[in-house]
């Protein structure tokens, strides 16, 4: 690509990204009443869309790997561990992600 | 005198919402600095000079696109599919959009750089935090955006400038982002109810984003499976809008 080119693909990159921000906003401005079903939607796509990056980030764990995605696993278990028993939100990450990066270097 | 006053509590009362929210912010660091150096690394071993990560960080401020865009600017020139791209791998930011329409009502000249900043982790931290009595929300919001922002164009840049030092192994640190969607979706689960009885219909919305994706992961594998996921989260919830919403105002009564 030239540097004209990589320009125009940067800038339109850019615009496509920028407009998945901005269409909820311009749609739904202040002021004007939002449809029941977008504040429904409002209200439990929260919730799900966090299972969703759940699965997301776990997305590349492959079960056929010479792990089989067992240091995943523990760590999922370890963080959720954490949280039911402190109840805290920093602990269980710090803990979660220190287990997950022990496994790797000394387990598997 | 007067308006010295007012000048001095408009700066303590942004400065109460940053020491308050800076602490919610530390797993976000952890992840993007981290993710950032990969991505500014990635980007110069490419050949690409030393700004653009930088550049594209600040601009895109989406990770997973901008790791795509080491592959697109590398190879032949297709603006429109590279756009298509963008607005598919953007598309969750629409959910996060409708999630935040009323969080970020009201923001004045804060809500343009809000919502230009919108990102997964940006979402979740201020979809998720109860902003303490006292602290005024906006500054809350404003500062969780420009801090995580500044820590994914400065991983970038470092990673552009000193990647190739870097000699200890960080090799499993990036699962601070899955701990930390973990932790919210637990919270959120919380949010909803904690009674056993009836559990399960209880927490409808986040077994459907947890089951929707699993499902699609299968069916789609990992690189294609965020879009029918999307759907078919979107599609279930509004089938199931009547029994999921009477069972919300149930709960919250």
């Amino acid at each position: 690509m030239s540097t004209g080119q990589m320009t125009i693909t940067f800038a339109l990159v850019a615009a496509a990204t920028a407009a998945t921000r901005f269409l909820p906003y311009v749609l739904f401005p202040e002021g004007r009443k939002v449809p029941a079903v977008v504040m429904y939607l409002g209200k439990v796509l929260g919730p799900a869309v966090f299972g969703m990056l759940v699965v997301y980030c776990l997305r590349n764990v492959d079960m056929a790997s010479p792990s089989h995605g067992i240091p995943e696993l523990i760590a999922c278990l370890v963080t959720v561990a954490l949280y039911v028993w402190k109840r805290n939100m920093v602990l269980p990450m710090a803990g979660g992600t220190l287990c997950y990066m022990i496994l790797l270097h000394t387990v598997f | 005198m007067n308006e010295q006053n007012i000048k001095g509590k408009s700066r303590r009362k942004a400065a109460r919402a940053l020491v308050s929210c800076f602490p919610l912010t530390i797993p976000v660091m952890a992840g993007y600095i981290f993710l950032g150096v990969t991505y500014g690394l990635l980007m110069r071993t490419a050949g690409f000079p030393f700004w653009l990560p930088t550049l594209t960080a600040a601009v895109i401020y989406t990770g997973s696109m901008e790791f795509l865009m080491v592959e697109i600017l590398a190879s032949s020139f297709h603006p429109l599919s590279a756009m298509a791209t963008a607005f598919m791998v953007g598309a969750r930011h629409l959910f996060y959009g409708l999630a935040m329409l009323q969080k970020y009502g009201n923001t004045g000249w804060k809500k343009f750089y809000l919502i230009y900043t919108t990102s997964d982790e940006t979402f979740a931290v201020n979809y998720g935090a109860d902003v303490p009595e006292g602290v005024d929300r906006r500054w809350f919001y404003f500062w969780v955006s420009l801090l995580d922002q500044m820590y994914w164009v400065g991983g970038a840049t470092l990673g552009a400038f000193f990647g190739r030092f870097l000699t200890f192994d960080m090799e499993g640190l990036d699962f601070v982002m899955t701990a930390m969607f973990i932790v919210i979706l637990l919270a959120q689960w919380e949010k909803d109810g904690t009674r056993l009885e009836g559990c399960l219909r209880d927490h409808v919305p986040e077994i459907t984003g947890l089951g929707a994706s699993f499902l699609c992961r299968l069916l789609f594998g990992p690189d294609d499976f965020l879009i029918p996921s999307m759907v078919l989260i979107l599609a279930l919830l509004l089938i199931f809008r009547k029994p999921i919403a009477m069972r919300r105002e149930e709960v919250q009564r």
